[in-house]
């Protein structure tokens, strides 16, 4: 078949030219998408940095998610919930202890010390929820973590620990107000380029054209996120090639006989619980609290889900699909959309200038239906903009679905990623 | 010899006995400060609150009807799942989803039969209908009844279009694939019906039963339609070589194909049964809270799946018991903690039950 | 809880003291007592239901045993569960060949040696740590090579398990118990679905590894191999032992001829 002989060529390169000829690919339509919408140079660019900054975030979550499902066949639909914990604990820890008014008091301590505290935390979280993991069935499991992440959200979102005093010390959630993340991941970068040696950087930006800081700042912080995927995935890739991802594996295989011959399986798992929500706990920080403010809406289980159907498209058991499917998922799936949707004037303009009729968004479906029927595409065509987000879960569905019958090892699953950290040659053949 | 078995049954009792001794404290507890708070008396300990406060009578009977209103729903709703969970062998993430769509034909259909101007509008839902069971009866009975056909005509397509091609895949296959299937459905919904939440029915006659309890006719409907549902079913499960073959196939289906039942057919049965419950569960959801929205069977899902655990998976009864005792916890709750984290509660139950006792009351069938 | 105090001839590898198993009311296994001498193919036969499998499975700590006691090189193990029995030498292989099977044939091989440095999370990832973990691994890796070729699988190596045909992988599995470099293996019927080819193979595989001092407890369906392979020959029957001694002694046993044209119920 030319789609296998086409795989089975494209197995023989390194695993860096799909991820940078990805990105390249996918910057190349997008820079496409801008200039025909007549962007100016600082747009063009911010919309590259959303595309990187999207898919580095979910390539850390997947990358995550993968050590959980991919390795170990851990059923863990909590993703969302382990985000929250970092990211919340990263705010409070790192908080400063007299904001603005109204504002809610943290615990005043440095940056780096919540982000250690938020990992630390959401790892902490993960083992207490892998007691249940020892003993639960998959689909159990998956339950139960699921309820755990509503259990969070639910908590965050109350008033119960909206503001609480302990010994003296005042510090809270913001309830369902969320908080505002003075201190976060985003601000030494930002700092960085409004002080020399980074603003010259800006003012060579701003005088090729890229007017605006923020752009400038937000370029520079996607490239500290892929510089994190890139460690992360070492990490996760030193896991994974080592005895330890042997006996992961080998507990998704089949658990009985990781113990008949001689693994805790039990340790493994907790370790494993342990590590995998510490890194979401981490993504979950690099993500959320790089926008300054959170709130628990943002830890809905749809996310868990978003995540769950990157990792599918990338192939779990593998981190370079997880690196992939995270990319294609965050930019295509996730960015695309809201992108159109941002732009749907001047889209829809285009549009009416093709095929005519009328770019007066349809109030009802009905209506719609009816421009349909009248051969109004363009009408038809703005209902289905105006109603985007729900178009992309339809989608997202839909690839899910299609996903599980048709293609369940996504797009690297199928491959053979040897778990040890040695080629397993005869040792003559030696490299 | 016989030292060790001694021994053992010890070793057994003192792993059994410290969740069971803990389970039956943490109730007395609950049920000692429930009796305190109705006396009005406070227990401190060195200056803390550690026991008892005030809560009235009716405010507790309140508290326990509306639990009960809400668990008959979530009962009803939990048979399809636990029917779908020990015959199929996949927890259904779109469960939510049949209750939903099944609510909002009904809801739109029954909208229409009440008549008045704007079929359109009507059928979306955009002013309220303001239905009531005394005033349109008709439109109410339309309306269910188109419920239950369009959950049963969902289950079914669902069944052939997604899980039938995947009949020989891993229960957690199947599940993923359903998660699939809950956000094509639900945003599929959201596309038709938008994201608001739309008010539906009138203001109910209030109606008191025997001096005593307060009931609306919207709350009486639903406790009398959710009963005689469950009752149909329990008959129909008891009765009917469809039941037998269905509790046959839970146990062991590849001995139930051996032994001549087909399967396919049981299969296809179990979701026209248990589409249909889900259909009228959903309707009458609506009903209590009088608004609908498109994500409601979603944001209940988690709370119906509480209900078929702590039931017992595959058990109909369970199913039945283990809803109404959610829908208590999901009220009762309010006694002791603030009303926005009931929900926390209800899943904690869940998670307990789930570490405690993963059968469930009624023991339910182990699925892989 | 007494030490029993058998008849010490050498200090058995494996001894089995008046095991008892019951599910629900049922009793599988009751007073089963026997001792492994070390160096020794001893055969475990019975006809279908005699609970051979049920006391292989208390053995291996797959099952907890109602009543009595394992004891393995001295240490109990009675209610080990199996991680702990295999860290203490005993492994086992299962009579439905459970390969890991999304795992090559060397992944499968590599995870059997115990104590390896490397499956703690620390030596795995940190730069100096994980050099000795490669070269451990590196140490390992010969042994698999070694192992692939005495049992012929070298052509298989890289081979997702799951695409090994049953006899394959029935000495997939042997070679990973051997990978632990085990003071005893116990094998559940591992001739079921081997053809006769394989299954000479095995056989004298297991002869040669008998001689080279591993001991082996072969719970076997076929009469005729463990009579010409297996010494001592222990026999079930309805849960119980019903007999110990060498293939003449099994074969002029009338109990045992009862046993096996009787029936089992």
């Amino acid at each position: 078949m030319t789609a296998s002989g086409f795989r089975s060529r494209l197995t023989g390169l390194p695993d860096a030219v799909y991820v940078f000829g990805l990105m390249a690919g996918l910057y190349v339509v997008f820079t496409g998408l801008t200039v025909l919408l007549n962007f100016e140079l600082a747009g063009v660019v911010n919309t590259l940095r959303a595309i990187t900054y999207f898919s580095a975030v979910y390539a850390m979550v997947v990358l995550a998610l993968n050590l959980h499902w991919g390795y170990t066949g851990l059923f863990n639909l909590g993703v969302a919930g382990f985000m929250a914990v970092g990211v919340y604990t990263m705010a409070i820890v790192s908080g400063p202890t007299n904001p603005g008014p109204a504002e809610i008091p943290g615990l005043g301590m440095s940056l780096w010390v919540g982000v250690v505290a938020g990992v630390v935390v959401a790892g902490l979280v993960g083992v207490l929820a892998s007691l249940p993991a020892l003993r639960l069935e998959a689909d159990y499991l998956a339950i139960v973590t699921l309820a755990l992440s509503e259990i969070i959200r639910l908590v965050l979102n109350s008033t119960l620990i909206q503001e609480v005093s302990v010994f003296g010390v005042t510090f809270g959630t913001g309830g369902a107000t969320g908080l505002t993340v003075q201190n976060n991941p985003q601000t030494p970068v930002t700092a960085f380029f409004q002080s020399w040696p980074g603003s010259a950087i800006t003012d060579m930006a701003m005088a090729i054209g890229i007017n605006r800081p923020t752009v400038v700042e937000g370029i520079g912080y996607a490239i500290v996120l892929g510089a994190v995927v890139g460690l992360l995935f070492v990490f996760v890739r030193r896991i994974a090639t080592s005895p330890f991802g042997r006996v992961l594996k080998a507990i998704r295989e089949d658990q009985v006989v990781a113990a008949a011959l001689g693994k805790d399986t039990r340790w493994f798992k907790i370790i494993i619980f342990g590590v995998g929500c510490g890194l979401m706990g981490l993504a979950g920080i690099l993500w959320y609290g790089s926008d300054g403010y959170i709130n628990p809406l943002s830890f809905r289980p749809n996310i868990t889900f978003y995540v769950f159907v990157a990792l599918i498209i990338g192939g779990a058991g593998s981190n370079t699909g997880s690196i992939i499917g995270g990319s294609i998922f965050a930019s295509v799936l996730f960015y695309l959309p809201q992108f159109l949707e941002q732009n749907s004037t001047p889209v829809l303009d285009g549009i009416q200038s093709v095929l005519g009729g009328s770019t007066a968004t349809p109030q009802t479906v009905i209506d719609a239906g009816g421009a349909l029927v009248g051969l109004d595409l363009t009408a038809f065509l703005a209902y289905c903009f105006a109603n985007i987000s729900s178009l992309r879960f339809i989608g997202v569905g839909l690839i899910l679905i299609y996903l599980m019958q048709r293609r369940p090892d996504g797009l690297f699953g199928h491959r053979i990623e040897t778990a040890a950290s040695v080629p397993l040659t005869t040792g003559d053949t030696d490299e | 010899m016989g030292m060790n078995i001694t021994h053992d049954t010890i070793a057994e009792r003192v792993r059994e006995q410290p969740t069971q001794l803990f389970v039956g404290l943490i109730t007395t507890l609950f049920l000692a400060d429930l009796l305190l708070k109705l006396q009005g008396t406070t227990v401190l300990l060195f200056d803390t609150h550690v026991l008892g406060g005030s809560i009235g009578l009716s405010e507790l009977f309140t508290y326990i009807l509306d639990g009960l209103i809400v668990g008959i729903a979530v009962g009803l709703a939990g048979i399809g799942l636990s029917m779908t969970y020990s015959i199929l062998n996949f927890a259904n993430f779109a469960h939510g989803e049949y209750l939903t769509s099944g609510a909002f034909v009904g809801w739109a259909t029954a909208a229409v039969v009440a008549g008045g101007s704007g079929v359109a509008d009507r059928l979306l839902l955009q002013s309220n209908p303001g239905l009531e069971l005394l005033s349109t009866p008709i439109a109410l009975t339309v309306g269910l009844c188109m419920a239950a056909i369009s959950a049963v005509g969902l289950a079914l397509l669902l069944d052939r279009l997604v899980y039938k091609p995947m009949r020989e895949a891993e229960g957690i296959s199947l599940l993923i694939a359903s998660i699939g299937v809950a956000l094509l459905v639900r945003y599929t919904i959201a596309f038709i019906w938008q994201t608001g939440r739309y008010g539906v029915t009138g203001s109910p006659t209030k109606v008191t039963i025997l001096n005593l309890v307060t009931l609306t006719t919207h709350e009486l409907t639903l406790l009398v339609l959710g009963g005689v549902s469950m009752v149909g079913v329990a008959i129909m499960l008891e009765f009917t070589k469809l039941g037998t073959a269905m509790r046959a196939m839970a146990d062991n289906e590849s001995l139930a194909r051996v032994s001549g039942i087909p399967v396919e057919q049981v299969t296809r049965l179990t979701w026209i049964v248990g589409g249909g419950l889900t259909g009228i569960a959903g309707y009458l959801f609506v009903l209590e809270s009088g608004t609908i929205a498109f994500n409601f069977g979603w944001i209940n899902l988690l709370l119906i799946f509480s209900a078929v655990i702590l039931g017992g998976i595959g058990s109909v009864y369970g199913a039945m018991v283990g809803g109404v005792l959610i829908g208590l916890v999901d009220k009762l709750a309010q006694v002791w903690i603030p009303s926005d984290l009931t929900r926390a509660a209800v899943f904690v139950v869940l998670i307990a039950v789930l570490l405690v006792r993963p059968t469930g009351l009624f023991g339910g069938v182990k699925t892989a | 809880m007494s030490e029993s105090s058998d008849e010490p001839t050498a200090e058995p590898v494996l001894a089995v003291d008046s095991l008892e198993k019951q599910f629900g009311g049922i009793t599988a296994v009751e007073d089963v007592s026997f001792d492994i001498q070390p160096g020794s193919l001893t055969g475990l036969i019975g006809p279908n239901g005699a609970g051979k499998s049920t006391t292989f499975n208390c053995i291996s700590g797959t099952l907890t045993p109602t009543s009595g006691t394992v004891h393995f090189q001295g240490t109990e193990i009675t209610d080990a569960p199996s991680h702990v029995v295999a860290e203490h030498g005993l492994f086992r292989t299962f009579q439905i060949a459970r390969e890991l099977e999304e795992m090559t044939v060397l992944e499968n091989l590599l995870l059997a040696p115990p104590n390896q440095l490397g499956e703690s999370l620390i030596y795995a990832v940190t730069p100096g740590l994980r050099q000795r973990v490669q070269k451990q691994e590196r140490e390992l890796r010969e042994r698999a090579w070694e192992l692939l070729e005495r049992f012929e699988l070298e052509h298989l190596a890289r081979e997702y398990a799951g695409s090994l045909s049953g006899g394959q992988r029935k000495l997939l599995e042997l070679a990973r118990a051997l990978m632990a470099e085990p003071s005893m293996v116990l094998l559940d019927e591992p001739l079921a679905g081997v053809n006769p080819t394989l299954e000479t193979q095995l056989l004298e595989g297991l002869h040669e590894l008998r001689e080279e001092g591993y001991t082996f407890l072969l719970v076997e369906h076929d009469m005729n191999v463990i009579m010409n392979h297996c010494d001592p020959i222990i026999v079930m029957h309805q849960g119980s032992i019903l007999t110990v001694g060498t293939a003449d002694e099994i074969r002029s046993n009338d109990r045992v001829i009862d046993a096996y044209l009787g029936g089992d119920r």
